[in-house]
């Protein structure tokens, strides 16, 4: 018989204990180690980690390291155009296959299987298409334009849209699956009503549709973008970086400070970097996302 | 411009001659295989409230879509003001339209809502700006013109849409279950306003709706419809009073009719022990000899009571349920081994178990042939 | 002053012309697109069935003259990376031993983690819900290092049971969302009679919530299976070279700096490693849309 009331942590005690792999993994290793990091890459760390503190030369280190420049520059221009030609293409895709067109399930299936595969996979079979010698420059040439050139893997000044052609094949699909549950979940009254308003079917696409899509395409930017920070095998596998270092990307220069040059703490400060530039995109979005639900 | 000359056109014709508004001709439509509208044809006059009735899925809103041509037909045709409009455009057909889930464009303001298709249209900004500002004073919104949906309750919602389609300045409304979504209160207001905007306007106006009560209050002409078909047209007091067959019969009025098996041999009509002589009873179509019958009696045209006197018959029940509703009592007895309702007076003291003695009058009965199930 | 005019003997369907020009962008557009995506894959295949000589005369869309399976036995059994040449068949292995546990480690977690947090709350729940929903933005570069002291700590690192850890880990985010989200929009009333039921934490997890969750648990599946076999990242760092996954592999044998360069071989490993993922794509269908879907849009 229980007369006094339970101590409150122990109610639902099983709940909690089976919650703790979901706690210890948001404790130690989302805040813990991410903190961990940041703390790190302030100190003198080049082996090993060291506890010797030295303010933010690593930082000064980094942004004056050619390398860094340059994946920096790469991923601006890598991530700038990968947002708007995954948000165009998966948009334009999306109301394309919402014309009530025949085969719609056959080409849906084509786009995305990209989406299935690795990037490393992906990286292996653009490496292979767009080879000088043997993939699209080649072809063209044979069919007669002798002087053709697309050479995007070997030229150090466009090599970086090489890995975005790669990178928008894998994942436009994607975002076009989702534009297209956004557009499916719009009222079909609406399409109706516009009818009988006599407005064409593009500028309702662009008056009506698209503003009541806002939702769906800042989901699929916030998706896009921090996906972009992450691109590390894709290049790994089509490029390794080179030629030379001319398609660098920070992801890389992390991986490679830590495990290869054996240099922690210029790998502790670059991924800082990233984490700030995800919080510089996460924050705002979030507080608009709480912003809407809390006013209904 | 375009649109402009179209209602031109349409004001004219309308003018000139007494044609029907709308007009249905052998109207067919399927989805692949599904045929959904079957070889309909419907007129309906210029300034008649035409309300759709059925239940769910029996082709209301196809029919409606047809007629403002948001599907294509399979076979048949549709005149609007006597112009044949089967391959226009919905915009050229001279209708407005406002649906169930209102439909309005959630990024723009009232105003917005309202001008957009006109200022599409090519409306000069002067016109666009006094239609909506007349609309807007017929419906009562004008506070509400700067507003966005999302800031409006669903009865201003449903208003607003109805103001898109004011503003087209059209001679048919169509409305497809433009209440379904308020709640019982404002859905009874609403009701009234748009029994008012039809004096006002004078417009065509067809409206689907699966709510009887909502269909009798505002209906010039009742279509009931069953599986793409429509099974009787008429008056509120037609489709009430002289069912075409037992499918209306059972559909309207609430609580439902009653239904009993007989046999109707000359004008001796004969059910549940009881025999009745009906030759007062308005055949449409007098019949020879013997016929099973189905005879239909409605729960509030039972007599009890001092009036039994004018009865034909008269008969005992046992009441087994009373169900008390303050302005009526409506009592659930058993007849023939079939369920019986009697609507009684709410102030009539009654309790389970009673004897009920009940009478009927001959001219309220409803008499349908028990194999076609047809009124006779 | 165009005036509209209506056909006066207008019946049925309004008569389209195939040939429209909407429907002229339409489709070619939609055939460029298409052949975007697909010709990719069709490269692939033709170069892996090509010999060498045939590819250095032709070009990569031409379909091969003889067929040949041999860059498909050379590249699953007798490839090289560094001195090891066994192909990718032990790669292959090694990322099933990876897939098993991982997956169905990380799914018995985050389904309970989710269930936890969807029907049992208590204080905090919400709070770490959050941070490991956020935790999923962060790159994974930032945990990398510390993670491997942790693992080296508990003497997981560089052993099997340390990437099935990692890859636990690192799927909480998205597969708990996934499983709260679903466990939240079943009726409550469900849970509730079956507290008055008298059955407890595991009993209402088990004998109710599972069997009615079974397309979420196969979303997950689908997700984790893919996700898991397409790692490279947490492979390369967390195992050891007799251990690397297929990917690593591939990109070790496809990248070897030594030796002339066989296309075919290439190819081919590309597509054996591509395989899984595609099979699971291919079979999987709605549900795959459905799976990355669900984890996205409901983020
Ligand atoms: N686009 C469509 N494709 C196939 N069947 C449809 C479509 N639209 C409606 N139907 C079918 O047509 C029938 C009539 O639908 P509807 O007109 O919407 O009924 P309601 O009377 O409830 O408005 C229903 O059985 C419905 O399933
Ligand atoms: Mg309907």
């Amino acid at each position: 018989m229980q007369t006094q009331r339970p101590n409150a942590l122990f109610r639902n005690l099983t709940a909690k204990i089976a919650a703790l792999p979901m706690i210890a993994t948001a404790l130690f290793v989302f805040v813990g180690c991410t903190l961990w990091t940041v703390y790190y890459s302030f100190t003198k760390s080049r082996m090993l980690p060291s506890d010797k503190w030295v303010g933010l030369q690593q930082y000064e280190r980094l942004w004056n390291t050619p390398k860094w420049q340059i994946a920096v520059e790469n991923l601006l221009i890598f991530g700038f155009c990968m947002m708007i030609l995954s948000l165009v293409i998966g948009f334009v895709l999306a109301a394309l296959l919402d014309q009530k067109i025949r085969f719609e399930n056959t080409i849906r299936t084509i786009i995305l299987y990209p989406f299935a595969l690795s990037f490393i996979v992906t990286g292996l079979i653009w490496q292979w298409v767009l080879n000088p010698d043997f993939g699209i420059q080649q072809v063209v040439r044979d069919l007669g334009w002798q002087s053709f050139e697309f050479n995007p893997l070997f030229n150090p000044d466009i090599v970086i849209y090489g890995v975005l052609i790669a990178a928008v094949w894998q994942g436009s699909g994607f975002i076009m699956v989702v534009m297209l549950a956004g557009l499916r979940g719009i009222d079909e009254e609406i399409w109706k009503a516009a009818r009988v308003d006599g407005i064409p079917r593009w500028r309702t696409y662009v008056f009506i549709i698209i503003p009541m899509m806002r939702p769906v395409f800042v989901t699929a930017l916030v998706l896009i973008a921090s996906g972009i920070i992450k691109v590390y095998d894709l290049v790994k596998a089509q490029t390794n970086g080179g030629p030379g270092i001319s398609s660098e990307v920070p992801a890389k220069y992390v991986i490679d400070m830590m495990f290869g040059n054996q240099n922690l703490g210029q790998g502790f400060a670059a991924s800082t970097m990233m984490l700030l530039s995800v919080a510089v995109i996460l924050i705002p979005w979030a507080y608009l996302e709480f912003g809407r639900k809390k006013h209904g | 411009m375009k649109h402009e000359t179209a209602l031109h056109n349409l004001d004219q014709t309308a003018m000139t001659a007494s044609q029907p508004s709308v007009s249905i001709k052998e109207l067919d439509l399927s989805f692949g295989a599904v045929d959904v509208l079957k070889g309909l044809n419907l007129d309906i006059a210029a300034g008649e409230f035409l309300v759709l009735l059925g239940s769910s899925g029996c082709g209301k809103s196809t029919l409606l879509s047809c007629i403002a041509g948001l599907l294509d037909l399979t076979d048949g045709q549709i005149f609007i003001n006597g112009q044949n409009v089967t391959w226009a455009e919905p915009s050229e057909r001279g209708i407005g339209m406002v649906f169930q889930s209102y439909a309005l464009y959630p990024q723009m303001t009232v105003e917005g809502n309202l001008g957009f298709g006109l200022r599409n249209a090519g409306v000069p900004k002067a016109e666009v700006k006094e239609r909506i500002a007349r609309a807007a004073k017929i419906l009562q919104i004008e506070p509400l013109l700067k507003r966005r949906p999302a800031a409006l309750s669903g009865g201003q919602r449903q208003r607003v849409a109805i103001g898109r389609a004011l503003v087209r300045d059209v001679d048919v409304f169509l409305f497809d279950e433009p209440l379904s979504n308020l709640d019982a209160k404002l859905r009874a207001d609403l009701r009234v306003e748009i029994k008012l905007l039809h004096q006002q306007l004078g417009n065509t106006m067809i409206y689907v709706t699966h709510d009887q009560v909502e269909a009798m209050t505002l209906a010039d002409r009742i279509a009931i419809m069953k599986d793409g078909k429509i099974m009787q047209l008429g008056t509120p007091d037609a489709v009430y009073n002289q069912p075409a067959n037992r499918y209306v019969a059972e559909f309207i009025g609430a609580p439902a009719m009653n239904f009993v098996d007989g046999k109707l041999s000359g004008t001796k009509l004969s059910f549940a022990d009881l025999s009745v002589d009906v030759a007062d009873y308005p055949f449409q179509s007098a019949p020879g000899g013997d016929l099973n019958v189905t005879v239909g009696l409605r729960p509030e045209h039972l007599i009890v009571g001092t009036d039994q006197l004018q009865s034909a018959a008269t008969f005992e029940l046992t009441a087994e349920i009373v169900e008390p509703m303050g302005a009526d009592t409506l009592v659930w007895s058993t007849l023939d081994g079939r369920r019986f309702r009697v609507r009684l007076d709410g102030q009539t003291k009654i309790s389970a178990g009673d004897t009920l003695s009940v009478g009927i009058a001959v001219e309220t009965l409803n008499i349908f042939n028990a194999a076609t199930e047809q009124r006779l | 002053m165009a005036d509209i005019s209506y056909p006066t003997d207008a019946r049925g369907a309004k008569p389209r012309r195939v040939m429209t020009k909407g429907n002229v962008i339409l489709w070619s557009t939609l055939a460029v697109i298409l052949a975007y995506y697909a010709l990719p894959l069709y490269v692939m295949v033709v170069t892996s069935l090509k010999g060498m000589p045939e590819i250095r005369m032709g070009n990569i869309f031409s379909p091969p003259m003889e067929i040949t399976f041999d860059a498909w036995h050379k590249a699953a059994f007798t490839a090289c990376t560094g001195l090891n040449c066994e192909g990718l068949s032990r790669g292959f292995w090694n990322s099933v031993e990876i897939l098993v546990p991982s997956t169905i480690l990380s799914i018995a977690m985050a389904s309970i983690s989710g269930y936890a947090i969807a029907n049992w709350r208590f204080k905090g729940s919400e709070v770490f819900f959050t941070i490991l929903i956020f935790g999923a933005f962060i790159p994974y570069q930032v945990m990398i290092y510390p993670l491997v002291i942790l693992l080296r700590e508990i003497g997981l690192f560089g052993s099997l049971w340390g990437l099935v850890l990692v890859h636990t880990v690192f799927g909480m985010p998205i597969l708990t969302l996934l499983f709260r989200n679903y466990f939240t929009s079943l009726p409550e009333e469900l849970f509730k009679a079956a507290r008055v039921d008298g059955a407890g934490f595991w009993g209402i997890f088990f004998r109710v919530l599972v069997p009615m969750s079974l397309p979420i648990f196969m979303v997950a599946l689908i997700l984790q299976m893919t996700g898991i076999w397409n790692d490279f990242l947490f492979g390369v760092i967390y195992t050891r070279p007799d251990q690397y996954p297929m990917t690593v592999q591939l990109n070790n044998i496809v990248n070897a700096v030594q030796g002339v360069k066989e296309y075919n071989v290439n190819m081919a490993a590309t597509l054996l490693t591509g395989i899984v993922p595609l099979t699971i794509y291919f079979v999987s269908g709605k549900l795959f849309v459905r799976g990355i879907a669900a984890g996205a849009v409901k983020g």
